[in-house]
């Protein structure tokens, strides 16, 4: 299970595409395509729509409004009244949310098949009709600010990767909260929402995945009833945002109320631009299998198990994304040891690594673990939804995927020992500590470093 | 490669077999409670095993050993130490997990299907359940991870909230006992030993299968699982929790949002009062977007992210309860409106344009709640457990149709009586 966390969105019915055309693809005239992956097993439909806009394309001043702008979609058209939406999704049997990212802004609806018309009538309504209102804007604005305060200001594991990111990124605009600062937040209007919408959210800025007991032909149909009227109309340019090479390690540590501290170490890392020619991302990615793919791989044996320096390990790293990429170690330090301890021994694991490679088993069970995964992985239709969606998003086109599971299946142990030597280098690392305090503000016993 | 490649195609073109679903069910020769449904269409198998030993089986002062027992069954069983079991199970792409929650205690295991992977990922399992080592060191280890994490969870505002919520609710029952690392510094090997010599036993087991196996297959996997298990006797239950009076709890925290939670205990599950409940709590705040609490707090006043109303039916009577997070000054306001809500709500139930949309909802996103094998599971495995009827996903959507405006008012008042509602805050001014 958490190989598929770690590699989540490169995993995929190949062994299907290989032998259907299944998913099929049209494109729209106004520039909006349509990717349908038909699955009979039940009967229910999955639509999602991806903006391909994000919290990466927000300037300064108005961070957050990628976000805002998510939340005032539901807030009604000339057609649908404020809150109508959810009630009609809600009585077609639906379920309904959006999410927002640094690099997209998508929509979905799960409903029984049958409704899937209604959602698409739906969505592409407000594609171009929202009533950004200024009364709704008023009271969702502060819905936003009690989000960020439940999702950030009150955990400190979010608060300590916020300053992080800031802090690893200076010119991107990864460097900036999804959520957005507080004080965008408390200073942004609606005017600020509405430019948001009329700027990014056109058809040509657009892509709607659909997976389930749907006919493609009948889909394409209804794309071409519903979102085909809708009017095209160009984008800003996009001017590329290149991070200044990184010269020195950087470190930020944060305070808050708790009992653990918490270490990050987040280096630079690269992401996947052409699937045919990149090979270093998949490296990573069978990197990070083998050191914490499973309970018994390399940081959970030796530093939770045997060593006990650390009460919990883990990596984080996403081979795709528009935008640069991070491959972050992370971990809680187990009582009577420092997070000090905690990086000596995350620093000797990737020695070992760089030293003395990967063995041939470890690589195979990783393997093993990414065919098993991708069968798995077919149970859920909206995990298939997601999955196309997120890899068109970073630039992937969905017929790529098999083979970058074919790749992944390539990768040798030469390729991952020299991107371990390449990669975790200090001059490219921050470090991230959380410095847990009392809630009740008295000093705290020392935590002193002990030697076994 | 090749034979997995010609089972995934041939069974998917075998579509749409789950329009009805078939659950399978029967007792083992000794004594365990199977569930199974098939489902052709992945080659892939789900085998849960639960067993009626979740932390209301805790004995007075230890509280965790039933999940610390779970947490410890795959770190060292039979001849295989923690390490060949993890290897041994991504070795053939399988996946070992589990839970412990009020009530059960539940192994469960994701393998693909074909013979060679699926058998030495039950051999796995089987000995897991069979013959756990509970090594002593890797108890300490264990142990002192569980410290720390129930010293981190006291630290934040919805835990500490969770935790004096609960404890408000059930002061004399084990579902108000609350772990500390006190009582889980006192657990030694022979307690998860006895633990787990009482409650993992035939009498005590339900096995839900789906996926790809054949009924006689099914039937055999049942049996070797059962067959190394003690037939031991079923769980005794305590006394059922008495009814507090109602309270106000307030806790102080320095967060930024206060935490509440308002509510008591109401139902357990097969209580006939559970359909009138759901579908007037789907108005009350259980409908997400569209409930009158999430209209109130939320969309009107921008109080709250998150506010949710829910009923928790357990063996023994399980909580409603309502949740919501606001700005710590105005989390006064934040709780009369949502008072104010439920009142009303209690008083009238829902009006009758709600209680059409309550059931357009509840028994058209039907097919949903049942279109992965992992929701199957869930579902079997849930029916199985608690004893619910055979037909109760064929009934499901016919018990909704049922209910009438004056059954939820009657239901809510006899579950949900404003005068005994518990509200605990952390983080309130």
């Amino acid at each position: 299970m958490r190989l598929q966390q770690l590699i989540p969105f490169l995993l995929v019915p190949w062994l299907l595409t290989a032998a259907h055309a299944n998913p099929y693809e049209m494109t729209l005239k106004n520039g909006m395509r349509v990717i349908v992956k038909e699955d009979r097993r039940a009967p229910t439909a999955v639509q999602m729509v991806w903006y391909r806009v994000g919290s990466v394309d927000e300037v300064d001043g108005t961070s957050g409004v990628a976000h805002v702008l998510e939340h005032m979609m539901f807030k009604g058209t000339p057609s649908v009244g404020p809150g109508e939406f959810n009630k009609r999704v809600a009585a077609a049997g639906g379920r309904d949310n959006a999410f927002t990212s640094r690099d997209y802004t998508a929509y979905y609806q799960q409903v029984p098949k049958e409704k899937l018309e209604e959602m698409m009538q739906l969505e592409a309504d407000r594609m171009r009709h929202l009533n950004v209102d200024a009364k709704e804007f008023e009271q969702e604005i502060k819905v936003v600010m009690e989000e960020r305060r439940m999702r950030t200001d009150d955990n400190p594991q979010s608060k300590l990767f916020e300053q992080m990111t800031a802090v690893a990124f200076q010119a991107h605009p990864y460097r900036r909260p999804i959520i957005g600062w507080m004080n965008d937040l408390e200073t942004m209007t609606v005017a600020d929402a509405k430019a948001w919408y009329d700027t990014w959210y056109v058809p040509n800025n657009a892509y709607a995945v659909i997976t389930g007991d749907v006919d493609h032909h009948a889909v394409f149909a209804l794309a071409e009833k519903y979102y085909g009227p809708l009017e095209g109309r160009a984008l800003p340019v996009r001017k590329a945002q290149t991070e200044p090479t990184q010269e020195g390690v950087r470190k930020v540590s944060v305070k808050a109320p708790a009992e653990l501290p918490v270490l990050i170490m987040g280096y630079k890392a690269p992401v996947l631009r052409d699937v045919e020619k990149d090979s270093e991302p998949y490296a990573l990615d069978m990197l990070s299998a083998i050191l914490d793919g499973h309970d018994a791989a390399r940081f959970n044996k030796k530093l939770v198990r045997e060593n006990k320096v650390a009460l919990s390990v883990g990596i984080d790293y996403d081979a795709t994304g528009r935008g640069p990429g991070m491959l972050y170690l992370h971990g809680t330090p187990s009582e009577g040891k420092t997070v000090a301890d905690l990086e000596a021994a995350l620093r000797a694991e990737i020695a070992h690594v760089q030293k003395d490679g990967v063995s041939e088993q470890e690589l195979k069970r990783a393997k093993a673990q990414l065919l098993a995964s991708q069968v798995y992985k077919l149970d859920s239709m909206f995990g298939q939804a997601m999955e196309i969606g997120q890899n068109e998003s970073a630039g992937i086109p969905y017929q790529k995927i098999s083979r970058m599971l074919e790749k992944l299946q390539q990768v040798t142990a030469a390729e991952i020992q020299a991107v371990a030597q390449k990669y975790f280098n200090d001059d490219a690392l921050t470090i991230g500590v959380l410095d847990p305090q009392p809630l009740d503000g008295k000093a705290r016993r020392p935590a002193v470093a002990t030697r076994h | 490669m090749k034979k997995l490649l010609t089972a995934v195609i041939t069974l998917l073109l075998a579509q749409a077999a789950l329009a009805g679903v078939k659950i399978e069910h029967w007792v083992s020769p000794t004594g365990a409670r199977v569930y199974f449904v098939e489902s052709r269409v992945l080659p892939m198998l789900d085998v849960q095993v639960d067993f009626a030993a979740g932390s209301m089986f805790d004995p007075a002062g230890k509280s965790s050993l039933a999940a610390l027992t779970l947490s410890v069954l795959d770190l060292g069983a039979g001849k295989l130490d923690e390490t060949a079991i993890a290897e041994q199970m991504a070795d053939i792409g399988a996946n070992l997990g589990g839970g412990a929650d009020t009530d059960r205690a539940s192994v469960y295991l994701r393998t693909l299907s074909s013979k060679d992977k699926r058998e030495p990922a039950l051999e796995i399992l089987r000995t897991v359940l069979h013959q756990p080592l509970f090594d002593a060191a890797i108890l300490e280890r264990e142990k002192a991870r569980t410290i720390a994490g129930l010293k981190e969870a006291m630290t934040r505002p919805d835990s500490i909230a969770g935790k004096a919520f609960w404890a408000a609710m059930y002061p004399n029952h084990p579902y108000g006992q609350q772990a500390s690392p006190e009582t889980v510094a006192t657990l030694t090997r022979d307690d998860l030993a006895r633990f787990h010599a009482r409650y993992y036993t035939a009498a005590n087991a339900s096995i839900t299968l789906v996926g790809d196996i054949s009924r006689d297959e099914a039937a055999a996997i049942a049996e070797s699982i059962v067959a190394g298990l003690p037939k031991g006797e079923a769980a005794k239950l305590p006394l059922p929790p008495p009814q507090p009076k109602g309270s106000l709890v307030k806790l102080a925290h320095p967060a930024s949002q206060a935490h509440v939670y308002i509510g008591l205990p109401a139902i357990e599950r097969g209580n006939p009062d559970f359909f009138p409940l759901l579908v007037g709590n789907y108005t009350l705040g259980g409908g997400g977007f569209v409930s009158r609490l999430m209209k109130e707090v939320r969309d009107k006043r921008g109080y709250a992210y998150s506010v949710f109303s829910h009923f928790a039916p357990l063996k023994q009577t399980g909580p409603f309860q309502i949740g919501l997070q606001t700005k710590r000054s105005q989390a006064n306001d934040a709780i009369k409106v949502a008072r104010e809500v439920l009142d009303g709500f209690v008083k009238d139930g829902p009006t009758e344009e709600e209680l059409t949309a309550a059931k357009a909802n509840l028994t058209g996103s039907f097919p949903l709640r049942l279109d992965s094998n992992k929701k199957l599971l869930d579902n079997a495995a849930v029916i199985g457990f608690y004893g619910l009827p055979l037909d109760y996903l064929d009934q499901y959507q016919g018990r909704i149709q049922a209910v009438t405006v004056n059954d939820i008012k009657q239901a809510f008042s006899r579950h949900v009586r404003p005068a005994d509602l518990i509200t605990v805050t952390v983080a309130a001014d």
